[in-house]
């Protein structure tokens, strides 16, 4: 399984300079063992988001890299220097907390102001960056306000304030959009996103979500029980699971469990013909690469498989259909809306986009 | 919604308590600092006499000034005591956090006397400190001041408040969320710097609460300077116990302890303000 686990980062960061490197990194936590021996490489610049379930490490990896914590076993490296046996402070590494811990007894403006002062930048200098820093998150208005008389997305901007204004080589954003309502948590997004852009500093972001983690990142590295499942590009985890798990948490998917004999896969009711090795295999195929049968002309390369409706879900620009097969095998389709259906349907897929992937 | 009637019932006793113990002694308080003695017999003449003697005469304003000066004592020294105990509890003493708090309260739950007496045995010229001292050669008579004097008042008033201060000081520490010390590191502040420019200010109400305690406590108290101060501390709260006892003249006792909850109000009055200020969330 490693060699498909391993890195695989995009062609635009092949290129571009190592910024930070996790080395064979664990950490236990008495006698529960949190991270598994983690190796993972940053690269200067990059949207990187280490996502997975609550428990599965991400945080604990994330303080291991501010400094809270200190590792069972490996190293950490940044900018070709040891990063863990440093004291947080003395890192050139900021991070932008869950619930945003700005000092409740500090302006805005102190609270920007904070990280500069304890570093004894000259006043003058201070006044100017933090201008720019709340101007940079639309927050000049707000400079004397105390934290408490801010909203949650306002609380948020100073934190990201509060952190970008020293300048950090890498910034660790911890579930920073977590407690923001759906609306604004779009929002900041975007603004996260191209914030990022314009100041080319590298973000490592965590989140438990992964539709953020799809929307925002260069690349994802996705956790399980302290162990890197996959990392790789968005569109290259969703469109090539490594494993089962990785295809079930990134976006839906039809888990299709069968065997390879004689150049076909038979997967229930599902066959057809393959290259694959032969032997028992897990198929994942997206609910969307299913089309019906009468929207589609017959192609080569294609497989067919008769179900009955179950249950139909609307949700505007397509419906999500929940599909019977004869043997009883339950399976989900994506299409795009056309008003109630019924009966027995044929489907149609093209046999690329049955991915094969590891248990 | 409850009924009228229920609802005064309920509040009666609270408004009984208060009233016959609280607002009707300090009525009569109030009421006797403007009374007489006359041939050894209270009259309920009115008159501003006593004040006027209390502020004339310098013995008042010393003793005054006396208990002051050990209130205040007492109250750096507990915070000396009890601001760092707290801050390595709450902060640095891991799993044995439990056990300590404990240790701390402790002497709570043993009488205030029996802790005086303890002093008296410690500090007297037969006691264990000057024994030990003699044992050591560091002196080779025992040491008189130890025991009845402003020192001996102080040092069991410390003894006795420190749990006092502790307490808020330590629920204060306790209510600062661990992520503020994080990011305060985060952005670059080493411990001191996250000490002084963080857990202070953000301790401050608890810390104003424990010193008032300290004071409060300590200007009013009148057993520690009978069981281990003597004459050289007498405090002011000795003045009227004697005042109202043998010296049979309650009319002045009553104005002395009028200026003492005066000062006490205002001085509470300060505090809350003080503490609301620097009060966050």
């Amino acid at each position: 399984m490693s060699s498909v686990v391993a890195n695989s980062p995009r062609p635009s960061h092949a290129l571009s300079t190592l910024l930070l490197e996790v080395r064979g990194v664990s950490k236990c936590f008495g006698s529960r063992s949190v991270l598994k021996g983690i190796s993972l490489n940053i690269a200067s610049g990059e949207f990187l988001t280490l996502l997975g379930e609550s428990g599965s490490g991400k945080t604990t990896l994330l303080r291991l890299i501010a400094g809270f914590e200190q590792p069972t076993a490996g190293e950490i490296w940044m900018d070709g220097e040891r990063l863990d046996t440093l004291q947080p402070y003395k890192r050139r590494v900021n991070t932008v907390f869950q619930h945003y811990a700005l000092f409740p007894h500090l302006s805005v403006r102190d609270n920007v102001a904070y990280g500069l002062r304890v570093k004894k930048t000259s006043v003058s200098e201070i006044g100017g960056r933090v201008d720019e820093a709340l101007r940079m998150v639309k927050m000049e208005e707000f400079a004397s306000s105390r934290p408490s008389k801010l909203s949650g997305g306002q609380q948020q901007r100073v934190a990201l304030a509060r952190a970008l204004i020293n300048r950090p080589q890498l910034l660790l954003l911890d579930e920073p959009l977590s407690a923001l309502d759906a609306n604004l948590r779009k929002q900041m997004q975007g603004e996260l996103k191209s914030l990022q852009r314009e100041l080319g500093i590298t973000f490592l972001f965590v989140t438990h979500d992964q539709e953020e983690a799809m929307a925002l990142s260069d690349r994802i590295a996705l956790l399980r029980d302290g162990a890197l499942e996959q990392v790789a590009s968005a569109r290259e985890i969703y469109a090539h699971p490594a494993t089962a798990y990785t295809a079930q948490f990134i976006g839906q998917t039809n888990l299709l469990r069968g065997e390879v004999r004689n150049g076909v896969a038979t997967c229930g009711a599902l066959q057809w013909p393959t290259q694959d090795p032969a032997g028992a295999a897990i198929f994942s195929l997206r609910p969307e690469v299913i089309r019906l049968a009468a929207d589609a002309a017959t192609s080569p390369g294609t497989a067919r498989f008769r179900a009955t409706l179950q249950q139909q879900f609307y949700s505007g620009a397509s419906e999500l259909l929940e599909v019977k097969c004869g043997n009883g095998q339950l399976l989900r389709v994506r299409i795009s809306a056309r008003g109630p259906l019924s009966g027995e349907h044929e489907f149609v897929f093209s046999i690329a986009d049955a991915i094969r992937v590891h248990e | 919604m409850y009924s009228r009637a229920y609802k005064t019932i309920v509040s009666l006793p609270p408004l009984l308590w208060v009233g016959l113990f609280l607002l009707l002694p300090y009525a009569l308080m109030f009421a006797h600092s403007f009374w007489a003695v006359r041939n050894g017999q209270l009259v309920h003449h009115w008159n501003l006499e006593n004040y006027s003697t209390l502020f004339s005469k310098p013995v008042y304003a010393g003793v005054f000034l006396r208990t002051l000066r050990i209130a205040a004592s007492v109250t750096v020294c507990s915070l000396l005591l009890g601001y760092p105990l707290a801050y390595y509890l709450s902060f640095h003493s891991g799993a044995r956090k439990e056990l300590l708090y404990q240790l701390v309260i402790v002497p709570l739950w043993v009488s205030y006397l029996v802790r005086g007496y303890a002093w008296k045995t410690i500090l007297g010229t037969d006691g264990v400190l000057n024994g030990f001292l003699q044992y050591l050669h560091f002196t080779r008579e025992p040491v008189s001041f130890f025991l009845y004097s402003p020192f001996a008042v102080v040092l069991m008033l410390t003894h006795i408040y420190t749990p006092f201060v502790f307490l808020p000081i330590y629920a204060a520490l306790e209510h600062i969320p661990r992520p503020l010390v994080e990011a305060s590191q985060d952005l670059g502040a080493g411990s001191a710097q996250t000490f002084f420019r963080v857990i202070l200010p953000l301790s401050l109400p608890g810390l104003i609460a424990g010193a008032t305690f300290a004071f409060v406590l300590s200007l009013g108290d009148f057993l520690a300077p009978l069981l281990v101060g003597g004459a050289s501390s007498t405090m002011i709260s000795n003045v009227v116990q004697s005042l109202f006892g043998a010296a049979y003249d309650w009319p002045l006792g009553a104005a002395i302890s009028v200026c003492i909850l005066i000062v006490i109000l205002s001085l509470l009055f300060l505090t809350e303000r003080l503490e609301k200020r620097w009060a966050f969330k």
